[in-house]
């Protein structure tokens, strides 16, 4: 019915133009299912200028959660700088074989890790590949930590797929969302 | 596509109290601008007790430094120089999975720069609630803007 169409053509106009959000779509999104420590998005469309992955991490048991990009298991360079909660440090490393999420603690099943990784310019196939992050989690006063995080990897290939991993379970409350951003 | 990113609800004061209530479910996340002069508080769910706890990483200008409250009655930031005349503070709080049943974690930006001193201090914050948010309270505001994003 015409009705239908100009009011959903008028819901379309306020959704774009109140909050920019048609300039920022969701692509996939994924959930832990409690017996595997991968994830991987895939068949990343390369129609965006940015990507952005939200996640929110419990794991089955404690342990470590790394991420890469289109299979790549050499060349990752991260630095970053963290608070403990006690005191500020910065450190990096070269020849890596993936990119951590958590950096001074480990993940765990009660308190969510949570971490938003940008990726920018990640369908260029002339330049290497930024990654930065900005993670975090805290189980009030049994630690935490806050981190800001920038990694790279020398690979100029776009980025077409990402796995996270852990060496432990995500649980079924992982929450891994993947967005686009466009350019104008 | 349709939007993933939209506005829920804003208000604004001279360091007024707010509250965002009736806080749909249906986004998978909360994103919360906040422009201040001050030190604002966020309060969840009518919460007043000590359920809140802060981790920050702060940089003063010539030093950085991290800290943490247990225990503690509010999100909030550590740190802070009151602004005077036009200049503002700004805060956003990204809020993973508010209507989620495990305890709730969000990743706080502050940015007090007063031209001489200030803090940029980045924090992850928790709440040691199960109950889905339904309301936030944010003190010492002049505009607090509510923003959902929504996933596949």
């Amino acid at each position: 019915m015409w009705w239908v169409q100009l009011l959903n053509s008028i819901v379309a106009l306020l959704g774009n133009g109140a909050g920019g959000g048609g300039a920022y779509e969701s692509i996939a999104t994924a959930t832990g299912t409690g017996s595997s420590g991968t994830i991987t998005f895939s068949s990343i469309p390369s129609t965006y200028t940015s990507l952005q992955i939200r996640g929110r991490i419990l794991l089955s048991t404690a342990g470590s959660i790394t991420f890469t990009w289109n299979g790549l298991t050499s060349n990752y360079i991260q630095h970053y700088l963290a608070g403990s909660g006690t005191a500020a440090s910065a450190s990096g490393s070269t020849a890596r074989s993936s990119l951590d999420i958590n950096i001074l603690a480990a993940g765990e099943a009660t308190n969510p890790y949570v971490s938003i990784l940008d990726f920018h310019d990640y369908a260029n196939t002339t330049k290497t590949k930024v990654v930065r992050q900005f993670l975090g989690y805290d189980k009030n006063a049994a630690g935490g930590e806050v981190a800001l995080m920038s990694g790279m990897n020398t690979s100029t290939a776009a980025i077409t797929s990402i796995t996270l991993s852990t060496n432990q379970n995500f649980t079924t409350n992982t929450v891994f969302s993947l967005y686009g951003i466009k350019g104008a | 596509m349709p939007s993933t990113y939209e506005p829920i609800a804003t208000a604004s004061g001279t360091d007024a109290t707010i509250s965002f209530t009736s806080i749909p479910s249906t986004y998978t996340d909360l994103r919360l601008v906040i422009v201040t002069t001050k030190n604002p508080n966020i309060y969840i769910n009518d919460d007043f007790g000590t359920a809140y706890s802060n981790t920050w990483l702060e940089g003063s200008g010539s030093t950085a430094i991290s800290a943490r409250s247990t225990s503690d009655s509010s999100w909030r930031p550590y740190n802070y120089v009151t602004q005077t005349g036009s200049n503002r503070t700004m805060m956003t709080f990204n809020i993973f999975s508010y209507a989620g049943s495990t305890y709730k974690t969000a990743l706080m930006e502050f940015s007090n720069d007063a031209n001489g001193s200030g803090y940029v201090t980045r924090a992850v914050s928790l709440w040691r609630s199960t109950s889905a948010i339904n309301k936030l309270t944010v003190t010492n505001i002049y505009t607090a803007t509510l923003y959902g994003i929504k996933n596949a």
